[in-house]
């Protein structure tokens, strides 16, 4: 097999074209960005400009919309090219976008039906109205697709963890060594220090970041939300216990934390239960604290609601208890009576630490926004009808304070994923040939100025990620103000 | 004000107490003192040698004791090898004997104690880890800071305007890239042989020496990147409230040209909110400072921290972990004040 270029024989023709319209476009953005600035300084100090024609940076502005089109048409010729040509015609690009078709079938029908409905379907429809939150939205949407995709096997070229031997280190595009029929032909964008495909490290170690980084922030909205909400309503002594632990918390550098807490040693580390050979380990000590939470949270959510209903309020509180008791079981004590839940000790204390870090700043927030809340009138108005203290903060101020909240939660998100990156990055919790990102780029930054693709990779995708999660709470952000 | 900021300052010996408490009972877990017998002595040492060791050097007293002694309110341990030599914390060859040492030996004296690692006392470490990381924080704050606030001052200067969104969109991308991300990227593009742009070093070691550009730029663009977004969205928010004011409108309205209402009337009032976030952003440089560190090989507070933490050196973490949590509630403090200062409105009782 011959090695794979970046865009294959189809660049010879068109990567000139691209250079120039990429060029171009940087240009003009560039003229427009510094012509603007220049006639914005010049408005504010009072000089006014001989404009016979309107400012300048607008006639440049009229140049960019054809030029990012032009540009972002080329793009998808590439793609299309490579998933109509035979395969290696279309270069690495192309060949990419074959192996990601499935998550560009799913992100056009996605957007398709939401946009039609879009008028339907609440503040998620009205996301459909912001660009910003639109790319957001399709950025997000793009990994979770693959993730989902990477678990039916189909998007991945190689084993992730698989070594083929001579595939060290080799650029993006090089032919496998010995394939045979069956395998995919070349690694696309190269082999790492242990000769593994990093395409298919990059697209499996999604699946590890999408699966803990928004769980954990559910869990730390729990433990935020059921803390910060008496805090805020009752106030007095309560509140200043609880916010004294949280600020403790966040006085605590992250780092410091991280390595004290996410150790080997740690992990072995616990309280003998006398009189049993149990030792209550450390991960196991804080994760059935903090997994107790979200239980809490949902027993007081429905008993509060339906307590005059005995019938009603048995049923959901009993399936609470159940449900929930088993996964809390299986999750935190590793003692699920079945034997289906259960999570390797790297991987609790990982989620542990992170969701310790960041239920301090969602409690302050929530906090926050109760102390705000519980002064306006249809509190009162609760409070005179004679309902409990928990019915009202759970059913009237919760679901008043659910707009900054969803902004924070997607926010909060990115956070995880920079935290969870972090601690892959010193070579924390999870194993050492983990796919996630973090790992991967602690495992690729050692030959950093020789072999710079193993660890470029994993950042783009992980900095994508963010931006993505940024971008979609900015959209949020900005849609749910105009209610 | 004067009982506010000693109520603070209580506050703060009080979380400092409970905080370092956290880390000597984390860092005493008794795995980690194993590893800690084992990396002082032999790999192979076996089960019972680490005790008679742990117990010899102290480690095994209950955790409150050993915690009062690196404090220094108990007499600190002292303890006789096979020889019949006598040491212990604040026994130096040549400067005292065991007779004339001083029995009280803890922080509260001045003495931080030994670190294992870089044998050394932990106190004259620290102090000159922390000045190489105060160059390098300098440096990112004198980029950061600025460039964050021109960029948050024009785009909320016009809220909703094209300027405003290209430069919140810069801010916003700028805070999704953590600094081991931008750090990576910034080395292969302009450090590596395979992009072949070799502009600057991809290791700051000799920056410790001595600052040039080739060898500083880096590390400083990568601490200042992830911050600038953060702190230009803040200072964002807080123009474009300022822009809607009434004083503002009354000033338009009067006639004052756009630049002098933005330098003149809103400027003062819109940083009184930044400069909040900018005080609270040098704890936060702290986790920053350890991944550019240990990414570029400089050899500042944040590489010690995590040298200290990989080789559970007790000692050193717990007056690492004193000048961080130091840092966070001194910010915190000043950054109330200096609040109160710059808005005449808040008062503080």
């Amino acid at each position: 097999m011959e090695p794979l270029t970046w865009t294959g024989a189809l660049g010879t023709i068109l990567n000139p074209v691209f250079t120039f319209a990429v060029l171009g476009l940087i240009l003009s953005v560039a003229g427009y960005v510094l012509l603007n600035t220049f006639e914005n300084a010049q408005t504010a100090f009072g000089v006014t400009a001989n404009r016979a024609s309107g400012p300048n940076s607008e006639y440049v502005l009229k140049f960019i919309f054809p030029i990012a089109a032009f540009t972002i048409l080329l793009c998808a010729v590439y793609l299309l090219t490579g998933i109509l040509a035979p395969y290696g015609t279309a270069g690495i690009i192309g060949e990419l976008g074959v192996r990601l078709l499935p998550v560009w079938i799913a992100l056009v029908v996605t957007f398709y039906l939401s946009i039609t409905y879009k008028r339907k379907l609440g503040l998620y429809g009205k996301l459909f109205d912001s660009p910003i939150g639109m790319i957001g939205f399709a950025i997000v949407m793009f990994w979770v697709f693959t993730a989902v995709f990477v678990a039916m096997d189909l998007i991945i070229t190689h084993d992730p963890l698989g070594q083929v031997s001579g595939m060290k280190n080799k650029v993006p595009g090089t032919p496998l060594r010995g394939a045979e029929d069956g395998d995919y032909a070349h690694y696309l964008l190269g082999g790492d220090n242990l000769a593994r495909d990093v395409f298919s490290r990059v697209v499996k170690g999604s699946q590890v970041v999408l699966v803990i980084a928004p769980a954990a922030t559910l869990f730390a909205f729990m433990v935020g939300i059921t803390l910060g909400l008496p805090a805020g309503y009752f106030g007095g002594k309560l509140d200043t216990i609880i916010s004294f632990v949280a600020n403790l918390v966040l006085a605590f550098p992250v780092i410091l934390l991280f390595f004290l807490l996410v150790t080997p040693e740690i992990r072995a580390a616990g309280i003998p239960i006398p009189g049993t050979e149990y030792i209550w380990k450390v991960p196991t000590i804080m994760a059935s604290i903090l997994f107790l939470f979200p239980l809490v949270f949902l027993v007081v959510l429905f008993d509060s609601r339906y307590f005059t209903q005995p019938a009603k309020r048995n049923l959901y509180v009993g399936l609470t208890v159940l449900i929930g008791g088993y996964i809390y079981l299986g999750m935190a004590w590793n003692a699920d009576p079945l034997g289906i839940i259960s999570i390797d000790d790297g991987v609790l204390i990982v989620f542990v630490a992170v969701v310790f870090v960041n239920s301090p700043t969602v409690f302050r927030i929530v906090r926050g926004l109760v102390l705000d809340i519980k002064t306006r009138d249809y509190v009162a108005a609760g409070q005179t009808r004679g309902e409990g203290p928990w019915y009202i903060m759970l059913w009237e101020i919760l679901p008043n304070a659910r707009g900054p909240l969803i902004v924070d939660f997607c926010l909060r998100i990115g956070y995880t994923t920079i935290l969870l990156g972090t601690l892959g990055f010193f070579g924390l919790g999870l194993s050492s040939e983990s796919p996630d990102w973090g790992t991967t780029i602690n495992s690729g930054r050692r030959l950093l100025s020789v072999f710079p693709h193993p660890a470029i990779v994993p950042a783009l995708a992980l900095m994508s990620l963010v931006l993505g999660l940024n971008l979609l709470a900015d959209g949020l952000r900005e849609e749910s103000l105009k209610d | 004000m004067g009982m506010f900021i000693l109520r603070r300052v209580g506050v703060m010996l009080l979380t400092a107490f409970c905080l370092t408490f956290i880390v000597f009972f984390m860092t005493n877990l008794y795995p980690n003192l194993e590893k800690l017998a084992k990396t002082q002595g032999n790999f192979r040492m076996s089960d019972e040698a680490v005790v008679s060791y742990l117990t010899r050097e102290g480690y095994m007293a209950p955790l409150p004791v050993k915690y009062g002694r690196w404090l220094g309110v108990l007499p600190n341990h002292v303890s006789t090898d096979e020889d019949g030599k006598t040491t212990g914390k604040c026994i130096r060859e040549g400067v005292n004997t065991p007779e004339t040492a001083p029995s009280y030996c803890g922080v509260i004296q001045g003495e931080w104690g030994y670190s294992s690692v870089f044998k050394d006392d932990a106190g004259s470490i620290i102090s000159k880890r922390l000045g190489l990381t105060g160059w390098l924080a300098l440096l990112a704050f004198a980029v950061m800071i600025p460039l964050a606030l021109i960029i948050g001052v024009l785009a909320g200067m016009r809220e909703g305007s094209r300027m405003d969104r290209s430069l919140s969109t810069f801010s916003i991308a700028s805070s999704a890239t953590p600094e081991y991300v931008s750090g990576v990227i910034f080395i292969a593009v302009f450090a590596s042989s395979a992009f072949g742009l070799k502009w600057f070093k991809g290791s700051a070691t000799s920056a410790m020496d001595d600052f040039t550009w080739a060898n500083i730029t880096l590390p400083v663009a990568t601490i200042a990147l992830y911050g600038v977004g953060y702190v230009a969205r803040m200072t964002r928010a807080s123009m474009a409230e300022v822009m809607t004011a009434q004083y503002i409108r009354t000033a338009r309205l009067k006639g004052v040209s756009f630049g002098n209402i933005v330098v003149k009337h809103a400027l003062r009032n819109a940083l009184i909110a930044p400069f909040t976030v900018i005080m609270l952003q040098f704890p936060y440089l702290l986790t920053g400072v350890v991944i550019t560190e240990t990414l570029f090989n400089y050899k500042g507070f944040g590489w010690m921290l995590v040298q200290a933490a990989s080789n559970n050196d007790i000692d050193l973490l717990l007056g690492g972990s004193v000048v961080a949590v130091v840092v966070v509630l001194l910010t915190q403090l000043i950054s109330d004040i200096g609040y109160v200062f710059l808005n005449p409105r808040i008062r503080i009782s």
